[in-house]
């Protein structure tokens, strides 16, 4: 398939007050059309600034960041963002919040009825439709972080960039979560880019995962592509070889190859 | 029966309507659930008096040093004769007896156009200037020096400037407030604006939305409950400043009221006046604190 994303030799230093902080070194890699990847490491390791990278939020020190055949010099509506916390605006509705993001990019082109219709089916596609008209305190977290992902898949963008959408969630709604997610992008076939530091959410989401070593420095250490048809269900993975088998190899570069820093400086 | 068992509401009564088979329907089957009441609170009594009494103990206390400081004064009015003097005042407040001498209540809203007019303006420059400064930091470095520098000016410092350009009292007066009433906002509403969470900022930005859609859809809601703050700040000052920008410049305004009572040497009027003035400047304090209350969102 063709390369989609292209991120080739990205560098990124942050100037700080205490100096210059050398966050990522030599960032090469590709993401196919339609494929889930994964970003994981430690904290601190600089999956969330690769992911600022491909958002356009931040631009690298050196390197070049390619969507879709055009350089990537800031953000947009193409490259949709799911946020950690959500990032809902809390004077708006969640329907208000959803089609904020509708009628910037389909304001132009569709009319009032279909875009309200888009904000409508973009809560229906993540199961919040009941709750289009309460305002993001008067719902629980995990529905915020669905209506994060409505507002996002609402765009229709070329590719859904999340920064560990789950993390702050506890385990049976983010369990329930990912296999929503999975299921929306089995429907629409996106292009996900995915920060995590969870090594089943990883396993059952990705076709590969990125692993990444400590910072500062930071790069890629290996690439683990999961082979695992989908559909896919957490509770016979639990029991499949090549499950246990790929989760271990994450588990294995996390902990035993690149568990220390000190190790990795020596 | 035994479909009477399954509507039942009540999932308890099932044993009781097995065992009333022989017993007429009706008893069994309750026409409605019976609602669930909540209990009755009982009220707080000592909760009321814990909030009722201390600001009347407070009152009486005040109340009753100043009676027992004026008991033998001659020239410093009693409690009692304040209180018969104000329902007298009051009594007539509309009255118009020549350019000097007018009602407390004419008084009272000539004050309050000052300020609303003074107050108004400096809404009208100095909240657009906020969020200019707040976005924009090229001039935010460039205005911080002259705001912290005219800042601690004294409110009455202005006047002499408002008389030379407006040539005319009620201008000048107006001036002063304007002046003085500019600062909290502009520095609140900018404070607000560079506080506004980033998160809602990276929204913007991967939205791509138009600053027209950023400022109303984010800027705006976001920082409304700084602006509130400024503005309740501002009206403070006004209603501070007013009163003595009054009794420079003179007129018909609660400020000359307590000038020209001074000047009769009439202290029961300056007395009634103090209470005036605090009394309004608390309403004016609680109108916009339930603005604020109304427009401040939840935090998520």
């Amino acid at each position: 398939m063709k390369n989609f994303i292209e991120v080739q030799k990205a560098e990124m230093v942050f100037s700080t007050r205490k100096g210059q902080f050398h966050a990522l070194r030599e960032i090469n890699l590709t993401v196919a059309k339609g494929e889930f990847v994964t970003l994981i490491g430690h904290s601190g390791c600089g999956k969330s600034t690769l992911l600022n990278l491909i958002a356009g939020l931040t631009l690298p020190s050196s390197g070049a960041l390619i969507c879709d055949n055009r350089e990537i010099a800031a953000p947009g509506p193409e490259r949709a963002v799911v946020f950690q916390n959500h990032s809902l605006l809390p004077w708006l509705t969640c329907f208000e919040n959803v089609h904020l993001a509708v009628e910037r990019v389909f304001g132009n082109s569709d009319t009032k009825t279909r875009l309200k219709e888009r904000t409508l089916a973009a809560l229906e596609l993540v199961n919040m439709g009941h709750a289009a008209f309460k305002r993001p305190h008067e719902i629980s977290g995990g529905m915020k972080q669905r209506v994060g992902i409505a507002r996002a898949l609402a765009m229709e963008p070329k590719v859904l960039l999340m920064d560990e959408p789950f993390g702050a969630l506890d385990a049976l709604t983010r369990a329930h979560l990912q296999d929503e997610l999975l299921k929306i992008v089995a429907r629409t076939h996106s292009t996900v880019v995915m920060v995590t530091h969870d090594v089943d959410e990883a396993v059952l989401l990705s076709d590969r995962i990125v692993m990444m070593t400590n910072g500062p420095a930071a790069t890629i250490g290996e690439i683990l592509s999961i082979e695992l048809a989908r559909p896919r269900n957490r509770v016979d993975l639990a029991e499949d070889t090549r499950y246990v088998h790929y989760r271990k190899e994450v588990l294995d570069f996390l902990y035993t190859r690149h568990g220390h820093v000190e190790k990795v400086a020596a | 029966m035994v479909s009477a068992v399954f509507h039942s509401p009540l999932g308890s009564t099932t044993e009781v309507t097995l065992d009333a088979q022989a017993k007429p329907v009706t008893k069994v089957e309750p026409d409605k659930p019976a609602p669930i009441k909540p209990p009755r609170q009982p009220i707080d009594w000592r909760g009321v008096w814990l909030k009722v009494l201390p600001p009347v103990i407070g009152m009486a206390l005040i109340v009753g040093i100043w009676a027992l400081l004026t008991m033998k004064s001659t020239s410093f009015p009693t409690p009692a004769a304040t209180f018969t003097e104000a329902v007298k005042v009051f009594s007539d407040p509309f009255y118009i007896k020549g350019p000097n001498d007018q009602g407390i209540g004419w008084n009272i809203l000539f004050s309050l156009e000052r300020v609303a007019v003074g107050f108004g303006l400096a809404a009208l420059v100095g909240i657009p200037m906020g969020f200019m400064i707040g976005r924009f930091s090229f001039l935010n470095s460039m205005v911080s020096p002259l705001i912290s520098l005219l800042r601690p000016v004294s409110p009455l410092a202005w006047l002499p400037i408002g008389l030379l350009v407006f040539k005319a009292a009620n201008p000048a007066a107006i001036w002063t407030i304007f002046i003085c009433s500019i600062w909290p906002m502009i520095i609140n509403t900018a404070v607000g604006v560079q506080r506004v969470p980033s998160d809602y900022l990276n929204v913007a930005r991967v939205l791509n939305l138009s600053e027209w859609k950023v400022i109303t859809k984010i800027l705006f809601p976001a920082v409304l409950p700084y602006m509130l703050t400024g503005v309740r700040l501002s009206v403070g000052t006004a209603w501070l400043v007013i009163v003595a920008a009054e009794m420079l410049t003179g007129g018909v305004g609660i400020g000359f009221w307590v000038w020209d009572e001074w000047n009769n040497l009439n202290v029961t009027h300056i007395l009634i006046a103090i209470f005036v003035i605090g009394i309004v400047g608390l309403l004016l304090e609680w109108a916009l604190v339930s603005i604020a209350k109304r427009f401040t969102y939840d935090e998520v």
